[in-house]
């Protein structure tokens, strides 16, 4: 069996896809709530929160693992108190990077630590690091559709406040939006999804779905309908694409999906400064003296 | 007519009996008694100042003096020392939508991607639950405000562009078209003219002044150079020592006036229709205040 056959195999693959559909429908899902947080993950700057949440989502799971209980509750569990502890003690930027920081390693160890007691099977332990498969049977499905359920609905309700207090949090606390309730409300509903993505695609890749996405999205629009709309589309693309092409080889699925997504990432970023240097707007030539846009006028930039 | 501290703390708060909901017919902004200090500096006390509905007033003053100190506790970000304070009636600190802020910072993050019509219908509708999708007619309605919004302040060329593409004086002018779009009853100002040349920051005052004789909006402005709106203001509320002096512009920017309020011989010039503060002695603004120097540009051109 060759290098390219353990990486791509698609004989029976039929039957293979009939067989997994409960990852597709997993990856799906995946894809519509990481594409939406995503946009509010780049918006709020959290990047390296998701990182931490995912690695105590991880010691979490592993432990679910260990005293035989559902992993997707350990996950759950692992996530919204490294959520609400990020949530409660990181208000600034600075405060909330180094307590990610001292978390994620903490997390990390935890999760190894079980892991090495855990007696099973040495794939079980893998998978929850970069993702597995197989691992979704009907159960689970039930649990991801159901967590995604609540996120969905969560961010329904709190879309558009969300919006204005990422953009701006002093403007949107003096037309009276609850700035500061809303930002562990976002952190519970973030450590939610962050539990299911660990499912799919493991506690280290969880970046590619829930950052590289909104992304690559807002590389190419910054459109309030289109960045959301394509980083679902981008994400989704990636999990299924992933999953798909992931189906017939004897390696974790992690890679098909940051693959993918990175792809997709590249080619927005070459869209995006191709069209940065086209310019964005159609304000045409800005005219210099026109009306309103006074002469003396600092030249734009972009 | 310059009104000087005297009034007593226990009527103001009896004066209270304020509900929810704003009162259109109550002063625009009210405040009775107030003080604001941190530990045991004292900022300003015994301030009693109402603002009428159109009404314009300038809160000038040395850097630390207070000034955008007092906008954050009219915006309810900071209790009142002592004393209190009603936007149309209602105590400071509730949540209500009749105000309007433009920030003294106004740089929106540059990895978030929104347009500059998103922040303007954020101002409009951002505050709302919800999803920001809307069909038909109340799209047409929605999309012709915005228009209106940013046809108003001169910056429909660039409604389309990102935000992070657009200079400081094509921001500042967004950033006023999202603070009127909610129709404010007071608007709040912090020195907003500060990041933009000359012929910007007269474009930025004449437009506030338009607005609040079209719709009425009393408008609070801090800034530490009185003429681009030296023409449209009513009242200068100038803060300096831990004291301030309140009333029309000519009666509280005279050299008698602030020698009072400083303590120290001030002289006040005008020229050219430009006001311009300077100590007699050399020096003698900075040490009393225990500032910098900033309060002595009262007039000089940037």
């Amino acid at each position: 069996m060759s290098v390219w056959d353990k990486i791509f195999n698609f004989d029976n693959y039929g039957e293979l896809v009939a067989l997994l559909h409960n990852s597709i429908l997993a990856g799906a899902v995946l894809g519509l709530v990481g594409g939406l947080i995503g946009v509010f993950v780049m918006m709020r700057d959290l990047t390296f929160a998701v990182h931490g949440i995912s690695e105590l989502s991880f010691a979490g799971a592993s432990l679910a693992l260990l005293v035989g209980v559902n992993v997707v509750v350990g996950s759950v569990f692992g996530s919204l108190l490294a959520a609400l502890v990020i949530g409660l003690l990181g208000v600034r930027a600075r405060e909330r990077s180094s307590i990610i920081g001292v978390l994620m390693p903490f997390g990390l160890g935890l999760g190894v630590l079980f892991l090495s007691l855990y007696p099973g099977r040495s794939a079980n332990k893998f998978g929850l690091l970069t993702g597995q498969i197989v691992a979704v049977d009907d159960p689970q499905l039930v649990w991801l559709g159901s967590i995604s359920v609540v996120v969905l609905l969560a961010l329904a309700v709190i879309w558009r406040p969300l919006v204005f207090a990422s953009v701006d949090p002093d403007i949107a606390a003096s037309r009276g939006v609850p700035v500061r309730a809303l930002s562990p409300v976002f952190m519970l509903v973030l450590g939610l999804t962050v539990a299911m993505a660990i499912q799919v695609v493991g506690a280290l890749l969880v970046l590619s779905l829930l950052v590289t996405p909104a992304a690559a999205a807002m590389r190419v629009t910054a459109s309030a309908l289109w960045v959301p709309v394509l980083s679902v589309v981008f994400a989704m693309a990636s999990t299924v694409g992933g999953i798909l092409l992931a189906l017939g080889g004897s390696i974790p699925i992690s890679p098909y999906i940051t693959t993918v997504s990175f792809a997709i990432w590249v080619v927005c970023r070459l869209l995006g400064s191709a069209r940065a240097r086209r310019g964005w707007s159609r304000r045409g030539a800005a005219a210099p003296g026109e009306a309103h846009v006074g002469v003396g006028d600092p030249v734009v930039s972009g | 007519m310059t009104e000087q501290a005297t009034v007593g703390i226990s009527s103001a708060t009896s004066a209270a009996g304020a509900s929810g909901s704003g009162d259109p017919t109550a002063p625009a902004l009210r405040l009775r008694g107030a003080g604001l200090g941190f530990g045991r500096r004292i900022l300003w006390r015994d301030l009693n100042l109402s603002v009428e509905p159109g009404e314009f007033v300038a809160v000038l003053g040395s850097n630390g003096s207070g000034k955008s100190s007092l906008l954050r506790a009219v915006l309810g970000e900071v209790p009142l020392t002592s004393g209190a304070g009603w936007i149309l009636g209602r105590p400071l600190g509730r949540r209500g939508t009749e105000v309007g802020y433009v920030p003294q910072r106004i740089a929106i993050d540059a990895a978030t991607m929104i347009k500059a019509r998103d922040v303007v219908r954020l101002g409009l509708d951002g505050h709302r639950w919800g999803v920001p999708v809307s069909f038909g007619a109340r799209r047409r309605v929605v999309r012709a405000r915005i228009d209106e919004l940013l046809d108003s302040v001169g910056a429909a060329d660039f409604g389309d562009a990102p935000v992070s593409m657009l200079s400081g004086g094509e921001l500042q002018r967004v950033r006023v078209a999202a603070a009127l779009a909610g129709d404010p009853s007071l608007l709040l100002c912090d020195e907003p003219l500060a990041a933009l040349d000359l012929r910007h920051q007269q474009d930025i005052a004449a437009l506030i002044d338009r607005q609040r004789r079209a719709t009425g909006t009393a408008v609070l402005f801090v800034t530490h150079d009185i003429n681009p709106v030296l023409p449209y203001v009513d009242q200068v509320l100038y803060l300096a020592a831990g004291r301030f002096r309140l009333g029309p512009p000519d009666e509280v920017l005279t050299s008698q006036g602030l020698t009072e309020l400083y303590g120290a011989p001030v002289d006040v010039l005008s020229a050219h229709g430009r006001i311009i503060v300077v100590p007699s002695v050399e020096g003698t603004i900075g040490h009393q205040s225990h500032d910098d120097h900033a309060g002595l540009n009262l007039g000089e051109r940037r």
